[in-house]
């Protein structure tokens, strides 16, 4: 029995699920060398701002119980040195590239549409309205529901490709906004972002992280993630691509159960750079032994 | 840069605290140079969830060597590691010491477990006239293992010279001054700054290894910066180091 994996995201047309997170594959040139990415369904970049970002000071990242703390500060390589040397790469290993916008106003977020929009390597745009790591933009525009709708109306209105927004955690109700992203016109969702979180070290009593506070992922994330995925599923009728703590096959089907149509695997990359793979042939075994001809079947089969 | 699942020979205590483990890892030994490092997934569990990054203490055949001390969950687990036992190693990563060029004579200078990439150096140093300085805040801290002309410094005299290792190298500088030299170095970052400041005053070439927290070790995560020289920019310790230049970054 062949198992159809593919799955479509507005008009995104994906081979299977598994799409690679912003901010976990660089830019794919490093995990190219552990993964094939023409086989993923679509690998999405750092996150991209109009100048280049250098970002925080170390400590950057310190491990938690089965979850670690982020706090880079959206380092990278700019608009300019991202069309010049990254997108050639990226259109070589003949992959499907979302790419991952940051910006600090909305002006921002749509120049930096408007400036990728006619590369045709990248098929798709996400907008990040949701990193904790930045003082300005980011989160606060993440808190903000109207803001997240205008955000989401003038970059519609700046591209004909399909437009994720990618959703924080950080907020009381995710489905508000999924709900006024569905209504301006955007393609989809996708949560969740890092959550914001900290560590001390017990002798020096200072935090472990320069930054103070950092974004908590990996498995110790997956249940809240999967708790907003569900909530977002019952209550708004949009594709949602799912993220969080995701590090096999099973985490990624219990994902799809929940609600989503794709999902994200991030700080697994850091691990095993060929989990994407693992996880596709995982998905394949599953469906045959579970007699699913479709996999997209199973978005929001949930029985409750 | 290959994941390999290498069977543990051996985990041996060589030094109160101090363990060498022996893996199995034909690939990565045949490809492996002087001051690069693995990324070793201890367990398969979720927890510890990182790799953790390793110097290559040393080659022999297809095995490769480890040394380390416990430290947290991560070397705990390590050192209990016995014949049987996997780890599984991500390597070979970042750039490793430069020994080609012009000079005759090399200085290894570290502090505590900075000792560990320098057994393998040693021996790679092959035909240099080769001096080692080690320094730790007591006897117990040094670890001479692998290495050759040594001379050791302890900051309570409780073994060699009474001071830091780079004062020790300060009174050595006659001797040093008589041969191009170029020091390699290893060791916790006071040592380190000290030992730039001396470089640069004496015109000395120096290559350090610098350590950073990681999550991934080849460059996807950006978590690893260290400042360069030319303000405004970092680099990165997994990818562009974790040896550098000492004038090329700030320690
Ligand atoms: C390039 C490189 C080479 C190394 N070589 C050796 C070696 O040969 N022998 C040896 O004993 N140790 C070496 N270390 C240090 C070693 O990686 C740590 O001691 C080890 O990660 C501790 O793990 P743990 O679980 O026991 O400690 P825990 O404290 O439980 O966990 C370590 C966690 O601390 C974080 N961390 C914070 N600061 C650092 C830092 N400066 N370096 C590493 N991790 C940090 C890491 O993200 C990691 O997740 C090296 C480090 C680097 C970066
Ligand atoms: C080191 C690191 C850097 C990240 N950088 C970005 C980023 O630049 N933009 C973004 O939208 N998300 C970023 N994320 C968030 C991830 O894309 C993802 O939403 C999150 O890690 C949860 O998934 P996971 O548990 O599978 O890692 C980053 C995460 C990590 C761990
Ligand atoms: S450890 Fe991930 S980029 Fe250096």
């Amino acid at each position: 029995m062949s198992v159809d994996l593919s799955v479509n995201i507005g008009n995104l047309k994906l081979q299977n699920p598994v799409i690679l997170a912003s901010g976990t594959v660089g830019y794919g040139n490093e995990i190219s060398n552990f993964t094939d990415l023409s086989k993923i369904g679509a690998i999405v970049t750092k996150s991209i701002s109009l100048k280049p970002r250098k970002g925080n000071p170390p400590q950057r990242i310190v491990e938690t119980p089965s979850g670690m703390l982020n706090a880079i500060g959206l380092a990278n390589v700019g608009l300019e040195v991202f069309i010049n040397e990254k997108i050639p790469f990226l259109r070589e290993v003949n992959s499907t590239v979302i790419c991952n916008i940051a910006a600090s106003t909305i002006e921002e977020y749509v120049e930096c549409t408007k400036a990728l929009n006619d590369h045709d390597t990248i098929k798709a745009f996400e907008i990040n309205v949701s990193c904790p790591n930045v003082k300005e933009g980011g989160l606060t525009f993440g808190n903000d529901t109207n803001a997240v709708g205008r955000i989401t109306e003038k970059v519609r209105a700046a591209t004909g490709k399909p437009v994720i927004i990618k959703r924080t955690p950080n907020v009381a109700t995710i489905s508000e906004s999924a709900k006024v992203v569905k209504q301006e016109g955007g393609d989809a969702v996708s949560a969740i972002n890092t959550l914001v979180g900290t560590a001390f070290n017990i002798r020096t009593r200072k935090p472990k992280i320069f930054n103070v506070t950092g974004g908590l992922s990996g498995p110790a994330i997956k249940p809240v993630a999967l708790a907003k995925v569900l909530e977002i599923s019952r209550n708004v009728e949009i594709p949602i691509i799912g993220i969080g703590g995701i590090v096999d096959w099973s985490d990624a089907v219990e994902f799809m159960i929940a609600g989503s149509t794709a999902f994200q695997i991030g700080t697994i990359n850091f691990i095993n750079p060929n989990a994407g793979l693992e996880i596709i042939e995982g998905l394949e075994k599953y469906c045959e032994e579970t007699s699913i001809s479709k996999l997209s079947e199973l978005t929001a089969s949930y029985q409750i | 840069m290959v994941i390999s699942k290498a069977p543990v020979v051996s985990t041996r205590e060589i030094h109160e605290n101090i363990f060498l483990l022996e893996a199995r890892c034909p690939v990565v030994a045949s490809q492996i140079k002087p001051g690069q490092f693995c990324n070793i997934k201890i367990t398969e569990f979720s927890s510890p969830l990182l790799r953790r990054p390793f110097s290559v203490c040393d080659v022999n055949g297809n095995s490769i060597y480890f040394m380390f001390n416990i430290f947290g969950e991560g070397t705990k687990l390590l050192s209990r590691k016995r014949e049987g036992d996997t780890v599984n190693i991500l390597a070979p990563l970042g750039n490793g010491f430069t020994i080609e060029g012009d000079y005759e004579h090399a200085i290894i200078v570290a502090g505590g477990l900075g000792a560990a990439p320098f057994p393998f150096l040693t021996k790679k140093l092959d035909g240099k006239k080769i001096s080692t300085f080690i320094g730790g805040r007591t006897a117990n801290d040094v670890i001479t293992y692998g290495m050759e002309n040594i001379q050791t410094a302890t900051e309570d005299g409780s073994l060699g010279f009474k001071g830091n290792v780079v004062q020790l190298l300060k009174n050595n500088l006659p001797e040093i001054k008589k041969h191009k030299t170029r020091i390699f170095s290893c060791g916790p970052n006071p040592m380190l700054r000290a030992l730039k400041e001396f470089c640069i005053e004496n015109e000395i070439e120096c290559q350090a290894s610098t350590e950073c927290a990681m999550a991934c070790g080849f460059g996807i995560c950006q978590g690893c910066p260290i400042e360069t020289a030319e303000k405004d920019k970092y680099l990165l310790v997994c990818k562009d180091g974790p040896v550098f230049d000492v004038r090329d970054v700030i320690i």
